[in-house]
């Protein structure tokens, strides 16, 4: 009898160590289904992104649908570049192309590779902030001196316009802040 | 589902008695010495003593934190906070590093009385000592992990204390909050105070986790023979749902510190931005546990509350299974409501009602409970010793804080008294006026039992009073700032809010003057009080533990209680 409520107990106390190592697992397991989530659903404002060569058949700019398009640009404190948008607001069709030009110049004095993250304001118009291309999606290495004129090429996908959420937004902001790659002190 | 409650003779209670006075050359009483019976413990009375103490060590540290901020907090401007930071940071602190202090006292207040006051004091210290003798176990399943889960919390609680002596980044000690909220905690503090804060939470979780093994062990396990689950006394049945949460909420804590060590240490970037993190996903994280943590806190003081109401009612509780299973409901939506705590960080409509509607939800089991208890007294031979005073203190204290639960869950609201002094008067209500008033029913209630000695009515019945004026002065006027739109965590405000700033700091001293009446009381009871019986409390204390003398043997039920 003792020995089987020992043996009892023992299982007991193994599937409720499962359980909780379970639940670590998911802890660690929300990093990527998190990311997953916010690119999918454009949670928080994440941009979409749309492969060129099928642009064509779903911009259809919506005549008389404009919108006002800001530009934000920011940099971390480690990254000694300038950077900003050629025009501060664009007015655009949703549905209509658009490209926006930002300059950087890297004012320090040794080649520095930087990347930017990105998002849109108000966050409802993630999901209909469409990018065909840009700066951000790759690296951009700048040497002393060095100053770019980086494109982005964009357009509002017009469903936004049937979505009672995010069809009375008159304006859009999007931000983007430039990071070193090389983190200061950690190498990484 | 027979009445046990109702027939305290259900448990056939002459007969195990019988035979405990029959086991007694079978050495039951017999204690090892003090090192090994206090250090090496495995008795789970004894180890719930050790956790009672901790807690209570640990409440008047706290607690004092809470004294410090309430003294600053009396006035308008900074009176005391330069001095006190260079009491910590040296004579040349400078105000950023007293403004620093602020966030490590909000920081300590809010982490000692959530992990080192009211869960050890609830579950490791009323949970270990009342559990196994309500169903009729002679000890937990695992007595050595037991001893493991106390002497953890020790360390836990020393590194968060030392803590406040190694840089934070501006200052000493970790000025995160209790959320740990990245990036404050990640890149906005540097030096090790804040990896001793997280390191000291991993412990403390780990303790809790080997707790809620232990526990749920025990109870689906260690119940004598026909204590059915639907015959457990509530106390218990809450220990139960409570242990669940622990063992599913922690381990999520547990994986979100370890990214803001790993992002803090070794170059990750989970938190973030500029490695394609989100620290939004921290607070996600955070809350997924940190919501479950609220009822963890809570469920037993609902427990402990059933008991006490039943006893002092001379009736069983009313609606014995409505009660049980309403805090197992509240257990399970306490975990799909966690982005409340969040809603402004930039939420859709649709996510906002969502999690709206699912919080209200809850108030429908807690109302059970709350109408339960009621109906319980209802009818009831009615006694108003200490342990129903507060009993109905708590009812009556955790209603306002549940009210203005459900006012703060509408999304619309809280953006508007987000990270208002109105938050804090809410969760102090459930809180400090519900967790805290169900320990110290608890504590009344029990201490005759865990002691052998009876409180003093009259210096308890003061206790009370005293102490539920002072903090409904404390906190009530809490309210009115936050409406009025003072923010938390802030050391100073505009002269607009002095009043109620005044009123509630002088609340506070009211509130520690009940405290002093408190500590008089258990220190004259324990050297001067009278012996108490088995059952102090008569005919409606119909729990196995008043079966037991007092204080109880020192293993109790050798030959298993027979429950019919």
């Amino acid at each position: 009898m003792a020995a089987t409520l020992q043996d009892r107990n023992r299982r007991a106390a193994l599937m409720a160590l499962v359980a909780a190592l379970g639940m670590l697992a998911l802890g660690y397991a929300s990093v990527p289904l998190y990311r997953m989530f916010c690119q999918v659903t454009g949670w928080g404002g994440t941009t979409m992104r749309v492969d060129p060569a099928v642009v064509a058949e779903r911009a259809h700019p919506v005549a008389g649908n404009v919108l006002s398009i800001r530009f934000d640009a920011n940099t971390s404190p480690a990254l000694p570049w300038s950077f900003h948008p050629e025009q501060n607001r664009d007015r655009v069709t949703v549905g209509a192309r658009d490209m926006q030009v930002f300059i950087a110049e890297n004012k320090g004095t040794v080649p520095v590779t930087g990347t930017a993250t990105f998002n849109v304001t108000p966050s409802q118009a993630g999901k209909y902030f469409t990018k065909i291309q840009c700066f951000c999606f790759t690296e951009q290495r700048l040497e002393p001196g060095q100053r770019v004129r980086m494109p982005v090429l964009y357009y509002v996908d017009p469903a936004i316009l049937e979505d009672p959420d995010a069809r009375d937004i008159q304006e859009i902001t999007l931000s983007y802040t430039f990071f070193p790659v090389d983190r200061a002190g950690t190498g990484g | 589902m027979t009445d046990v409650a109702a027939n305290p003779n259900a448990y056939g209670a002459s007969a195990f008695q019988a035979d405990h006075a029959h086991e007694h050359h079978h050495d039951a009483d017999h204690k090892p010495g003090f090192f090994a019976r206090w250090f090496l413990s495995t008795n789970h009375k004894d180890i719930g003593t050790l956790y009672l103490i901790f807690a209570i060590i640990a409440g008047i540290i706290g607690g004092a934190v809470s004294g410090l901020m309430r003294m600053e907090l009396h006035e308008p401007g900074i009176q005391y906070l330069n001095l006190w930071a260079t009491y910590v940071d040296g004579p040349g602190a400078t105000p950023d590093q007293a403004h620093h202090l602020w966030n490590v006292l909000i920081t300590a207040h809010g982490l000692i009385m959530v992990f080192f006051m009211v869960m050890p004091a609830m579950i490791g210290g009323f949970g270990n000592w009342f559990v196994p003798i309500m169903i009729g176990a002679p000890d937990m399943a695992f007595p050595r992990m037991n001893n493991v889960s106390f002497w953890l919390i020790v360390p836990a609680f020393l590194l968060l204390l030392g803590s406040a002596f190694f840089s934070g980044g501006t200052g000493n000690g970790a000025g995160t909050g209790w959320t740990v909220y990245a990036p404050l905690s990640t890149s906005g503090s540097a030096g090790p105070a804040v990896d001793m804060a997280i390191l000291s939470l991993h412990l403390a979780g780990a303790s809790s986790i080997l707790g809620a093994i232990n526990f749920i062990t025990t109870i689906f396990n260690m119940r004598a023979p026909g204590m059915t689950l639907h015959k457990m006394p509530l106390f218990v049945w809450s220990v139960l749902v409570t242990a669940f949460l622990l063992l599913l909420a922690l381990p999520v804590l547990a994986a979100a510190i370890t990214m803001l060590l790993t992002d803090r240490n070794f170059g990750t970037a989970f938190f973030d931005a500029q490695g394609g993190g989100d620290p939004v996903l921290y607070q996600h994280l955070f809350w997924f546990f940190g919501h479950p943590e609220v009822y963890i806190m809570i469920l037993p003081g609902f427990g402990i509350v059933s008991q006490i109401v039943a006893t002092f009612s001379r009736k069983p509780v009313f609606g014995y299974l409505g009660m049980a299973y309403a805090m197992v409901a509240i257990g399970v939506v306490g975990f799909v409501v966690w982005a409340h705590h969040m809603f402004t960080t930039g939420m859709s409509v649709n996510t906002k009602m969502y999690f709206t509607a699912a919080t209200m939800i809850i108030a429908v089991p807690t109302g059970v409970k709350i109408f339960s208890w009621i109906a319980t007294m209802w009818g009831g031979s009615l006694s108003f010793r200490t342990p129903m005073m507060w009993a109905i203190g708590f009812i009556f204290m955790f209603t306002v804080g549940g009210v203005t639960g459900v006012v703060l869950a509408n999304g619309g609201i809280d953006d508007v008294v987000h990270d208002t002094y109105y938050v804090v008067a809410h969760f102090h209500y459930v809180l400090s006026l519900g967790a805290v008033f169900s320990l110290f029913a608890g504590f009344y209630y029990w201490f005759p039992k865990m002691s052998g000695k009876m409180y003093s009515e009259l210096l308890g019945q003061l206790h009370f009073w005293v102490f539920f004026i002072g903090v409904n002065v404390l906190f009530f006027p809490m309210h009115f700032l936050g409406l009025q739109g003072m923010p938390r965590r802030y050391p100073d405000y505009p002269d607009a809010y002095a009043t109620w700033n005044d009123i509630a700091s002088n609340g506070y001293i009211i509130m520690a003057l009940g405290m002093v009446i408190f500590f008089v009381n258990v220190a004259w009871s324990l050297a001067a009080g009278k012996k108490a019986g088995d059952n102090p409390w008569g005919e409606g204390a119909t729990t196995l533990e008043w079966e037991l003398s007092s204080p109880p043997p020192y293993h109790q039920f050798e030959t298993l209680p027979k429950i019919d």
